[in-house]
Order: structure tokens, then sequence, then C-alpha cells
């Protein structure tokens, strides 16, 4: 794990390099593809007086509070859903209607309902994030094992304790793939319905840019939303490697076997 | 009745009730009479769009951008994977890279096509390709890299040579990885076709649902969205039949090992 | 103190015939006893603990424990099962999987429920494993560990589910060995499932004899050896070879039949 990946860098040094070297070769190209060094010097400097960080952090508050509330509620309904047969029975035909539907085209429902504001963006991520987390849970807790279901029935737990000693654990896992395969998915609608509709975040920043030509700090930002993406995933990864620390043991133990 | 409640037909019967609670809130205005039209005026709109042909170009257009974007990523993402899958050298080389393009949120890259590729189809199928190729490209590296050491064993003593090695083995055996990454890639290339549409477009099923909004025209924007996820259902059970016949031995190995 | 009374237990497949599991067994274990259930395999030795543990209502008959029914899992008696992979609680390490089998005990204190899962921790042999995860653990270890999770509550009873059916030959004889120092210094009565009839002539005072199915007992077996026993000695004893071929034949007999 803890690799230095030394050929990888290498070779996106060389990309880099060798992006630079033909933009400088070319004007007409550099119009289009500024060389990397003018794209982080844009990056440094729109950093260094602020303006992008008002954007930054619209897109993230609408990021949080989108993927948290979409979790509380995938993962209550999905526990409720994946215990309970007659209720997911009841709701299999509305779930396997709506979840095949792209999720961008609620944004302009999202408009004609709540306006082009917060409100909207943040309910078109709540959506679009609230699927893959309720399929994941329903699974998770379904896939558990009658055998540990009965050894909790012998040790006499009751219905709450069973729930959280052993429903919730159990499941966890895939909970936890549903969130991070979420996670992506958050990112993916923030920017989005900032594109369609905005006046700030890095999603109508980024397309504002583009519009008025103004091509490096179009780059600069979407280097900067990359980072954004990277840094979530890792942070997300190493809250999962000390959360589910027993579950990373397990599955490499069942590998090598 | 007792046998009705958890059948399915509970669950038809639901989604009947919540239909007719639909039409009555349209009806009877509940919620808003102009944006929440009662459901039987979506269902004319329905009618009218398809049987008109109106939004079946449309559906055309979007899905002939959809389906090369997505047979472009796979055909480059699977070759990609299982090279990087295989040789270490080449997984070394570009894991930086890759990790890197992973993390842009797809839709970010839409102003740079549109500046290299302008606002036309070349753009849309570029955004599909970049997209849904990251998901191929995962699960292609790691179904080949799970792909049993006594297996490439065993085809090597068998004399097979590194390209009958790589395609009579290796691909088989990563195949149930493939499937899953073209699964969760087909479902990006709906999103992404539905988005790049939305952002600058002047046809396609997208670019229909966010125009009838912007005109106004309310109960054709609920039909245009009807008419998507009766698409993305077709598609999806479409992938399901064609994944069950190809994949019939994993399915059966599976099951077996439950 | 345990009684099954003309048990019977029936399956409804999802579609044709139910399917009798247990056609009617009754059988008594006394307080302190160590007895065995044999029988071929497929015959509803599974089913009938499941009935005796209070997870599966019998269709008809009853079983008494202390003269009380069972109607749902009873105070006192504990269900091993053969999966001890899938019954331990892969997220907990060792000591807080059997400090589990104490949790839900009032008037016990965090510290004190340590104490006692250390206690039992030792008495099955995996000190200085308590900080270990089961899946880092070899079979046998995992099955002592479910082993000391169900003594921890000091159960009555213990219902054995082929405990030791997946682990291999030499594993298994330590743990036989090992349940027996236990059973004998704990004094617990124990109900033991198995199809190997020399582990259940080498372990019990009793056996019981089920036919195939739908099962019944065919025979009440008296073991009469002298304990502590010893794999050498006891195996070689004339009374357990005479038992062993009793059984051996009367199992026999039954699978030619079905």
């Amino acid at each position: 794990m803890a690799r230095f990946p030394g050929k990888g860098l290498a070779v996106l040094l060389g990309c880099l390099v060798l992006w630079e070297v033909l933009a400088r070769q070319s004007g007409a190209l550099a119009l289009y593809f500024p060389p990397a060094s003018q794209v982080l010097a844009t990056l440094a400097a729109i950093l260094g007086n602020g303006e992008l960080l008002d954007h930054i952090a619209a897109s993230l508050l609408r990021f949080a509070e989108g993927y948290a509330l979409a979790a509380a509620l995938a993962v209550s309904a999905g526990l409720c859903f994946g215990l309970w047969r007659p209720l997911y029975a009841l709701f299999e035909p509305l779930i396997e209607l709506l979840r095949p539907m792209p999720s961008p085209a609620t944004i302009p429902i999202a408009i004609l309902f709540l306006g082009i504001g917060d409100q909207m963006k943040v309910a078109v991520t709540v959506y679009a994030c609230f699927w893959p987390i309720l399929l994941n849970t329903i699974d998770g807790v379904r896939a558990i094992d009658p055998v540990l279901m009965n050894t909790a029935a012998t040790f006499r737990l009751g219905p709450w304790e069973r729930f959280r000693k052993v429903v919730l654990p159990a499941a966890s896992p895939q909970i936890v793939t549903g969130l991070r395969v979420s996670l992506a998915i958050a990112l993916i609608l923030v920017t989005t319905s900032e594109m369609v509709v905005s006046n700030d975040g890095l999603g109508f920043y980024i397309l504002d840019r583009q519009r008025s030509f103004q091509i490096p700090e179009m780059y600069a930002a979407i280097v900067a939303l990359a980072m954004i993406g990277y840094g979530l995933n890792r942070l997300f990864l190493t809250l999962d490697g000390w959360a589910m620390a027993w579950h990373k043991g397990l599955t490499r133990k069942e590998e090598i076997l | 009745m007792s046998h009705l409640w958890g059948s399915r037909w509970s669950g038809f019967g639901f989604l009947l009730l919540l239909v007719l609670v639909w039409e009555a809130a349209g009806r009877y205005g509940w919620i808003h009479k102009l944006f929440f039209p009662p459901a039987t005026k979506i269902l004319a709109s329905f009618f009218q769009i398809v049987a008109s042909g109106e939004v079946l170009g449309h559906v055309g257009v979007s899905l002939w951008r959809a389906g090369l974007g997505y047979g472009l990523a796979a055909l480059v993402a699977i070759t990609l994977g299982v090279l990087m899958g295989y040789w270490r050298v080449a997984y070394e080389s570009l894991e930086v890279v890759v990790e890197l393009l992973r993390a842009v949120p797809p839709p970010a890259i839409i102003p740079v096509a549109i500046v290299f590729l302008g606002i036309g189809d070349q753009m849309k199928v570029f955004i599909i390709l970049f997209s849904c190729a990251f998901p191929i490209l995962v699960n292609t590296m790691d179904g080949v890299r799970s792909v049993d050491p006594v297996l490439v064993r065993t085809a090597r003593t068998f004399g097979l040579r590194q390209g009958a090695l790589l395609w009579k083995v290796v691909l088989p055996a990563a195949s149930p990885f493939i499937m899953t990454g073209l699964r969760i890639a087909l479902a990006i290339a709906l999103i992404l076709v539905v988005i790049s549409e939305m952002v600058g477009a002047t046809s396609g099923i997208g670019y229909f649902i966010l125009d009838s909004q912007r005109s106004f025209r309310i109960p054709q924007m609920y039909a245009g969205m009807l008419v998507l996820a009766l698409l993305g259902y077709t598609l999806n059970r479409g992938f399901l039949l064609v994944d069950a016949r190809l994949m019939a031995w994993h399915k059966g190995l599976t099951a077996r090992q439950r | 103190m345990l009684e099954v009374r003309e048990l019977r237990k029936e399956f409804q497949p999802l579609s044709g015939q139910p399917v009798v599991a247990l056609g009617s067994v009754s059988f008594r274990v006394e307080s302190g006893q160590f007895v065995s259930i044999v029988g071929p395999s497929g015959c509803g030795k599974s089913t009938l603990l499941q009935c005796i543990a209070g997870l599966s209502r019998p269709s008809a008959g009853r079983v008494l424990l202390h003269g009380r029914e069972v109607t749902g899992p009873p105070e006192g008696l504990i269900l091993l099962f053969q999966e001890y992979n899938k019954s331990l609680m892969a997220w907990r390490s060792v000591l807080r999987n059997v400090r589990f089998g104490l949790e839900n005990r009032a008037g016990m204190s965090r510290v004190e429920m340590d104490a006692e899962a250390r206690r039992y921790i030792e008495l099955v042999g995996l000190k200085g494993f308590e900080a270990h995860y089961p899946w880092e653990l070899s079979g046998g270890m995992q099955q002592r560990v479910a082993i000391a999770r169900a003594l921890v509550r000091r159960p009555e009873v213990m219902l054995m589910d082929e405990p030791f059916g997946s682990l291999d030959a030499l594993t298994r004889i330590e743990l036989e060995d090992a349940l027996l120092r236990l059973w004998e210094s704990l004094r617990a009565t124990i109900l033991f499932v198995t199809h190997d009839i020399e582990e259940a002539v080498y372990l019990s005072d009793r056996a019981y004899v089920l036919s195939c199915r739908p099962a019944q007992v065919i025979e009440e077996i008296e073991v009469k050896l002298e304990r502590p026993r010893n794999q050498l000695t006891t195996r070689e004893d004339p009374r357990f070879i005479q038992a062993r071929r009793h059984i051996f034949e009367l199992i026999s007999k039954e699978m030619a039949k079905g």
C-alpha cells in the first residue's frame, strides 16, 4: 500500500512536460490548451485572491448537505426495506421505475418546485445519492447469514439489540460501498446543477470561464475540482480503513485462501 | 386479502394508488396546479409526443450518442484494463494519471470538450467515452488481477502463448468483473448523455426535458421524464438479458457456492 | 429435564407435497448427561435442534425444558452451530465475541463481563488471543471461541449441531477431548448432533439413532465406558467397537432403505 508510485509520477511529469512543450510550440493550441505552468500559475492566483474559494465553499456546502441527507434517508429506508419484506414488496415497482431514470433528469422538476437556489441543488444531489445507498443497504441486510441471526436468537437478543449488535455491523460493509459510490455521484450532481443554472459554485465557475473564454481559469478550476474529488475520496478511504479494519482483514484473508 | 400483502401485486396496487393520489392532487390543485398536472394529462402528453414522433427523434439522437460513446469506452477501457492488469509495468506507469483523471467529476470535462469539439455530437460522445471508461477500466484491471495463478499456470503447461493465453484464459476468467464494469458504465452513459444535452445541445432527450421546463410545457416535461425512465429500464433489462446469456456459467457457479 | 415428545416438522415447498422432515421424535435428556444424536445425512438432525432451541416451531409435538414448553429461545439453552465462521461476529475481537454471550445479562458491569470472558477464553485454551479477530484464527480455534461464547453464559443445556464437522481429523480429536474436559468441569448438559458414529460413541453417555426422513428414533444406546475417556484406550475397548458396529449396522440398514 505504501509503495511509492515512482514510475507513475514520472509518467505524469512526462505528460505535463509534453503538454508544456506542445502548448509553447503553437500559439493556436495554447489558446485552447494553455501550458501546464500557466494553468498552475492561474490556479495559484485565483486561490490567492480568494476568487475561487467562495465558489469552492458554495459547492462543498451543497455537497455536504446533499450527501449527508441522502445517507441518513437512504440508510434508514434501506434497513427498513431489508428487514421487512412486505414493505419492500409494496415499494418494489416504484423503486424499479425510478431507479433506472438518469438522475440529472430531475433537475428541471427541482427547478420548478424549488427555484434555482441551493435547495434545488441539494434536492437533486439527495435524489441521485439516495439510490446506490438504498440498494446497497437492502442487499447488505438481506445477505446477513441466517446462522448469524439464529445465533443472535439463541442468545435471546431483543429486537433492538439484534438490530444494533448484529444487523447494523453485519450490513455495514455493503452500506459503506453504497456511500462510496454516492460520493462520486454527489460531486457530479452538484457540478451539473451548478452548470445548468447558478451564479456560484465550481460548476458554474468552470462553465462561465469557458463561455467568457478565460481558458486558463477554466483549467485551473477543473484541476481544483479534481483535487477536491481526489481528497474527498482519500478521506473516505481513510475513515473506511479505520472503521472497517475488520472487514478489510477478513476479505484479504479470504482472497489468500 | 392477507395473501396479497407482501406479494408482487401489493406493489402494483400501491403504484396505482400513488398515481390516483397524483391525479387528485393535480386535479384539485393540492400542490400546484401548473407545476403538478394530473397524471392523466401527463399520460395524454406522453402518448401525443410518442405518436407524433417528436420525442422519438430526440431519443434516437440520445441513443446514438450514448451508444457510440459507450462502445468506444468499452473498447479502449477493456484493452487498457487488460494491459494494466496483466503487466505490472503498465499499471505502475499509468496508475497516477488514471487516478487523477478519475477524480475529475465528468461534467467538469464538458467545458473542455466544448472548447475543443464544439457543442455538437463529438463533444457528447467524448464526454460519455471519458466518464464510462473509468469504471470499465478499473473493473477489468481487478478482474485480470484476480485470475487464479493456477489457471494461468495450467494454461502454460498446455503450451499456450501470450496472445492465446490472454484471449482464451485471462479474458474469459475476468469477464464477470468486466461485465460489472460495463453495467455500471451503462447507467453512467445515460446520466452523462442527459447532462451534456442539458448543458449544450439543441436535440436529445435531455435537451427535450429541460427545454420543456424552460418553455413551461410542464406535462410534456413529465412525459419526457417518463420516456427517459422507460428507456433506462429497457436498456438495463436488455443488459441483464445479455449478461444472463453470456455469463450463465458464472451465475451457476456463484449460486452453487452459496 | 429436557424432553422431546412426538415432535413432528413439515415444510411446505413452493410447489408440491409438504416434506416431512421429522416424523415423530421422542427422547429424554437427563441433567448433566452427554447425549448424542446420530443419523444419516439429511435426516433432519439440524431441524430437530432448531425446534429444541426454539428457533423453529414444530408442526406437532412438544419440547419441554424443566417441564415447561419451549415456544421461543429459552433461557439457559444455547445452540452452537457447525459454521463457526458465520456464527462468530467478524467485526468483534475474540474477547468481545465471548463477552457478547453476557451482554444482555442484567446486573453485570463491563469490567465483570470482561473478566468472566477472559476466564472462559483461558478455559478453552485461547489465552493470548483475546485481541485477535476470529478470522485471524484457524478453524479449530474459531470453534473454541464459539464454545467459550456459549459456555460463558453458563447454560444448563448446550445443543451442538455437528460442531466439529468441518474440521480436519487431528483438530477434531483435540476438540473432542477439550469439550469433554470442559463438560466434566462445568457439568452442563450437552445434546450433540453428529453423523460421525465414532465421535458419538466416544463422547456420549447415551446415543439416539435416527432413521432416514421422516426421522424417528430407532434405537437408544447406553454407552457404558469409563470416564475420563482416552483417544487410544477407549477406542480400542471392545465395548466401544461393539457399540460402533451396532450403530453402523443400524444406519447402513436405514440408508439402504431410503
